[in-house]
């Protein structure tokens, strides 16, 4: 099952006012998701990422730096780079041209990597409670 | 050569006396006329004996009698022997050979050192008989044959020491033998039981006939005998995964090409040992190749794969494309499977209109083979009536290398859409009228991430040559399309994700989506259009 990582609804990054300076893929030394290559229809060659593997960093102009994480299990199939040319695009249409990566969890993994996650439901439960609570 | 003649003398005793039978006797003695090897069995041991009793001098002098045709002979020979050879048991008591050299036991057939009983008691009447009935009880529809052997891979181990041994005793008497003088068993085997096939069945043997009877063979005593190649060349086997054995028959030559000859006697005894038993029959089958059938089939329903969708045993949707149309297909040719293949396919979702797209099925091992014209617009017509999420035209019978003919087709033929389009922003006539004048635009697309779990990462440059949009309401309209073979449409409407560009979104600034997609044709000139 083929997973679109994008940033959620309530995230800092898109509420008004922020505007985004720089996005990085180089999260370490070592490591730049630019350079991800895979090949064949198993993917070989993909880096692979846990839930907590950073994908990106994005800096606003406040001076704010925000790591964007997979928050799942797979392999690394590409990074969208139409966002470095165009970070606009990552407020403009978040859930759509403006994701992030994709990722493709391990056949066998596939269903409790679902399990692992919100419902849009759930979602927005959670930030009524956050809503709450703040209040 | 076509006959014994003295200088064979001594290679006839030694073979007799070393175990090896009458034919391959022939065989080694280089004698090329087919009517001597159909020669009942104990009428050419008969002959052999005499001929070494015979102590002419004179050269030329032909032994065997030759004057009646074959089948006739063989006929003559049904109707005297009325002692049917008895395969385990006693032939006839063979006299013994005067001849101070020789100490032959003949109370009972034995089994050749070299062909294991196959130009014995497999050329025989009962045998032939044995075939016959299989051949008959399969109900495969032939108007000739071909009849394949195969043969356990120690046989050309035991070949191969035969070989040696007779070339070292012609050596002796200062003469030389290549091994492609030796006639070869197979070959000396379809001599023997071709015309008797052929006259039980009726029809002829034929090397390019359809139709195949395969016998199989297996000497499990002397399996082991081939093991010792495995030492001295082991570098020829290697473990198959799907194989049992790695001593497989193409191996074994290959060993047997290279070792050297001083290697070979080394290992294995010259001449090779007198086995008990005769070779094993493991299987008699029956097979037609299989005939292909083409087609142009129609999709009406948007609720119909083209192969079964099934996961975890558990199928999705009933039915497909491939079973509607090969499920009569199958009963009519009594076939035992079939491979479905088209020029290009669509989504479930997705009808094809206009004349329908090329396809192909290939029928494995049909039992009946031949079909009129007229029988296949029957076939084409009980399929239609059978179904009204497919029809199918243009069904007609064609070859094998049709079938690369549609592929190509697949890579290169242009395809025509019909999609109906919704857009987030509201349009007028006006603002899609520009679409109609592009032509030729290019498209580079992602691989879907739709497929991309079964798909490689890759981009694909498209072109959509020709577009008509028509307007139907503020939100939506109808866009024509002819597109190059491989483009993803869907996908060009909207944008999946940005990752086709451009797209239909990008153009008319817009989010757009696809709500309905049509193949309205499949531009390819094959399978050729019939009257239907």
């Amino acid at each position: 099952r083929i997973c679109v990582i994008t940033l959620a609804e309530a995230h800092p990054l898109l509420q008004s006012g922020k505007t985004i300076k720089n996005i990085n893929y180089q999260i370490s030394a070592n490591c730049s998701r630019l350079q991800n290559k895979v090949s064949g229809k198993s993917k070989r060659g993909a880096q692979f990422l846990t839930e907590l593997a950073p994908l990106c960093r994005i800096s606003s102009s406040d001076g704010e730096e925000y790591t964007i994480y997979s928050c799942i299990r797979g392999r690394l199939i590409e990074v969208n780079e139409n966002i470095l040319s165009n970070p606009a695009l990552l407020q403009e249409k978040p859930l759509t041209e403006g994701y992030i990566a994709v990722v493709l969890p391990k056949f066998e993994e596939s269903k409790s990597v679902t399990q692992g996650l919100l419902t849009q439901k759930e979602y927005e439960e959670v930030l009524l409670k956050r809503l709450n609570s703040s209040s | 050569m076509s006959s014994l003649t003295e200088k064979d003398r001594p290679i006839v005793q030694l073979l007799l006396n070393t175990g090896t039978c009458p034919r391959c006797i022939l065989r080694f003695c280089r004698v090329g006329s087919q009517t001597l090897y159909r020669r009942a069995y104990k009428n050419l041991m008969k002959d052999l004996e005499e001929f070494l009793r015979n102590n002419q001098e004179k050269e030329d002098r032909v032994c065997f009698d030759v004057a009646d045709p074959p089948c006739k002979r063989i006929r003559l020979e049904h109707m005297e022997g009325s002692d049917d050879p008895n395969h385990n048991g006693a032939l006839q008591q063979i006299p013994l050979i005067n001849d101070e050299n020789t100490a032959v036991e003949n109370s009972s057939m034995k089994v050749c050192n070299v062909c294991l009983g196959i130009l014995q008691e497999f050329c025989e009447a009962d045998f032939v008989k044995k075939v016959c009935q299989k051949v008959n009880s399969a109900d495969h529809q032939f108007s000739s044959f071909v009849f394949s052997v195969s043969l356990p891979p120690q046989m050309s181990v035991r070949e191969r020491a035969a070989w040696l041994l007779v070339k070292q005793e012609m050596g002796n008497l200062g003469l030389s033998l290549s091994k492609d003088d030796i006639v070869q068993l197979k070959e000396a085997y379809k001599w023997i039981i071709h015309p008797q096939l052929s006259e039980e069945l009726g029809v002829p043997a034929d090397g390019k006939s359809l139709f195949e009877v395969s016998v199989v063979f297996a000497h499990p005593e002397t399996d082991e005998e081939c093991h010792f190649l495995a030492t001295a060349c082991p570098d020829c086997f290697k473990p198959a995964k799907n194989k049992q054995s790695v001593f497989t028959r193409m191996a074994v030559l290959k060993a047997l090409e290279k070792i050297k000859e001083e290697d070979f006697l080394k290992h294995f005894p010259c001449p090779p040992s007198s086995p008990k038993n005769f070779c094993d029959v493991l299987g008699i089958e029956c097979n037609n190749s299989a005939v292909f059938v083409a087609g142009r089939y129609n999709k009406y329903s948007r609720n119909l794969p083209q192969t079964p969708w099934i996961i975890d045993g558990e199928r999705k949707l009933d039915s497909s494309v491939e079973e509607l149309i090969s499920e009569h297909l199958i009963a009519e040719f009594k076939a035992d499977s079939f491979n479905f293949s088209s020029s290009g396919r669509e989504d479930v979702d997705v009808r094809t209109l206009g004349n329908g797209r090329p396809f192909a099925i290939e029928l494995v091992n049909p039992r009946r083979i031949h079909f009129t014209a007229e029988e296949m617009k029957g076939l084409q017509q009980t399929i239609n009536n059978s179904s009204d999420k497919i029809q199918v035209r243009d069904l007609q019978l064609v070859t094998r290398s049709a079938i690369c003919r549609m592929k190509e087709g697949e890579e290169e033929k242009t395809k025509t859409y019909s999609a109906l389009i919704w857009l987030d922003k509201a349009i007028q006539k006006e603002d899609i009228a520009f679409l109609d004048d592009i032509k030729e635009l290019k498209l580079d697309q992602k691989t879907p991430l739709r497929v991309l779990h079964r798909r490689p990462l890759a981009v694909r440059c498209r072109i959509i040559h020709t577009m008509k949009s028509e307007y139907i309401d503020r939100h939506h309209f109808r866009l024509h399309l002819k597109t190059q073979a491989g483009t993803y449409i869907k996908e060009f409407v909207h944008g999946d994700f940005g990752r086709t560009k451009p797209n239909i979104g990008s153009l008319l600034n817009r989010t757009a989506d696809i709500l309905e997609l049509d193949v309205e044709s499949v531009d390819a000139d094959w399978p050729p259009t019939l009257d239907n």
